[in-house]
């Protein structure tokens, strides 16, 4: 990471979009909540938060944002996690809904079952993680997450839960179906901004 | 001791945190949480009679029908809530055992025990309440609840009552943050709240769960309102399915709680809708009607 801090934006439409500022702050960037198409000219990546994706994808339709943000993830990092990652995702089942395809997975929604099925678990980072990120487990935050049921040629796992992959990386892009921003550890957050 | 970082804790306090910025809507069958869903939604309240239509019909609120609140969840993929009574720990332990994702113990339904909430520290299933001030705030909190909504003056289509318990939480939990850490025994006292809870409120300024704003909230520029006094999203119960128009005010108050801060948006929200429900007028309402009263 070079001196200058970056400029992130959070996309800001819903969701836990608050938390995700906190964490990239914690991280040492500079975020920005992103509510408009102007706002994309002038970051260096983009975070989509946890929230609901059906309501996501409808202030996206609502306020014109499909194109420029799809504009956006050709040339900059994204960062989506649980919804963001929905959003991102090549297909979405469970039930089938519309996505950005900027990453080269397939997902289920809600795919461990309703909110009774969250929970907190811990994660061993696969190998190429650990070279970037240190040996120390990950502690992962599930809320009605969904499942990454198919991985593309080109796309990296770099954690697991229960033989699942949960965090993923292709090109400059990266998913989790967890949330890194509800936790203390700064690690995921970083590794994205390691990125830009 | 509270256990803030408990997994159980965390985990519920992480579906509120989801729901932020977004629209929490009363549906009584699967047409209309369909409506609220493709309207944009974050979540949806199963219930047999919106607030309005338990006004008015009078006689006792419960827990809605099993096969009601089956059928909404097998219509929508979005979170489902359902509501309890104040107290009712079985309807909740039935409402936790059909596995819906956040149960509402509430005021809008009679009150099932009048001096006892819910113990909801020993549910699986996360629990909003409703509160007027920050003692009834912190009280909910103590018992287990990993979201406030205000209460507001449900069924009225009147803002002016959530206004009121927004307006006073923030301030309230403002004077704590000044106030010196040896009056804060004082201020427990005063809230009715356990220390450990005011303390924390006095270091962070806010709530250590989400709040959320419900009670009357029935166009765009009331969400709007509420959400600039504070709220992190807003509950809409009668506003949406007794106003002339629900799909197109659905939809509009979705697009209202996230563009709070931007009047020309509002301003294009609200302008395709037609009548919104009838309002009463709260300071006419007899002590025994109000639905706020409700909780202890």
């Amino acid at each position: 990471m070079g001196k200058k801090p970056k400029h992130v934006g959070v996309l800001a439409l819903q969701g836990d979009f608050e938390a995700h500022r906190a964490a990239l702050a914690r991280a040492g960037a500079e975020p920005v909540l992103v509510r408009e198409a102007g706002q994309f000219s002038d970051l260096d990546g983009l975070v989509i938060p946890g929230g609901e994706s059906t309501t996501m994808l409808k202030l996206l339709h609502y306020d014109n944002l499909l194109a420029p943000l799809q504009e956006f993830a050709r040339r900059k990092p994204v960062f989506g996690t649980c919804a963001g990652a929905i959003l991102l995702a090549r297909h979405v089942s469970n039930p089938s809904q519309e996505s950005l395809g900027m990453i080269d997975i397939d997902v289920e929604r809600n795919a461990y079952g309703r909110q009774l099925e969250s929970r907190v678990a811990v994660l061993e980072p696969e190998p190429s993680l650990r070279e970037r990120s240190g040996p120390e487990a990950l502690e992962a935050v599930f809320i009605r997450a969904p499942i990454i049921r198919r991985t593309g040629p080109h796309t990296r796992v770099l954690a697991r839960y229960a033989g699942d992959p949960v965090l993923v990386e292709e090109d400059k892009h990266m998913v989790a179906t967890f949330h890194p921003e509800l936790t203390a550890d700064s690690r995921v957050h970083s590794l994205f901004l390691s990125k830009l | 001791m509270f256990q803030f970082s408990s997994e159980q804790f965390r985990v519920k306090v992480g579906l509120a945190e989801m729901l932020k910025g977004g629209v929490i809507m009363d549906v009584t069958n699967a047409d209309q949480a369909r409506i609220a869903e493709d309207a944009g939604a974050t979540a949806v309240m199963a219930l047999e009679r919106v607030p309005a239509d338990i006004r008015k019909e009078g006689g006792v609120a419960r827990m809605a029908s099993i096969a009601k609140i089956e059928e909404i969840m097998h219509t929508v993929s979005i979170p489902v809530m359902a509501k309890a009574r104040i107290g009712h720990f079985m309807e909740a332990r039935i409402l936790e055992a059909l596995g819906v994702d956040y149960i509402d113990e509430s005021e809008v339904l009679t009150p099932a025990d009048e001096e006892h909430h819910i113990d909801k520290t020993g549910f699986r299933v996360p629990f909003v309440c409703g509160a007027r001030n920050l003692g009834e705030a912190l009280r909910r909190i103590a018992e287990g609840a990993a979201m406030i909504r205000t209460k507001g003056e449900a069924g009225s289509g009147n803002i002016v009552e959530a206004v009121r318990h927004i307006r006073t939480i923030v301030k309230e939990m403002k004077r704590l943050t000044v106030t010196g850490q040896q009056e804060l025994v004082h201020e427990a006292k005063q809230l009715q709240a356990p220390l450990e809870l005011v303390e924390w409120v006095a270091g962070h300024g806010r709530l250590p769960v989400p709040n959320f704003s419900a009670g009357g909230i029935a166009t765009p520029a009331d969400a709007a309102l509420v959400m600039q006094l504070g709220a992190e999203a807003v509950f809409v119960g009668s506003g949406i399915f007794k106003s002339s128009d629900p799909a197109a005010r659905a939809t509009a108050i979705v697009q209202a709680a996230k563009n709070y801060n931007n009047p020309e948006k509002l301003l294009e929200a609200s302008r395709a809708l037609a009548d919104a429900m009838p309002g009463l007028d709260v300071a006419k309402l007899q002590e025994s009607e109000l639905l706020q009263t409700r909780g202890w």
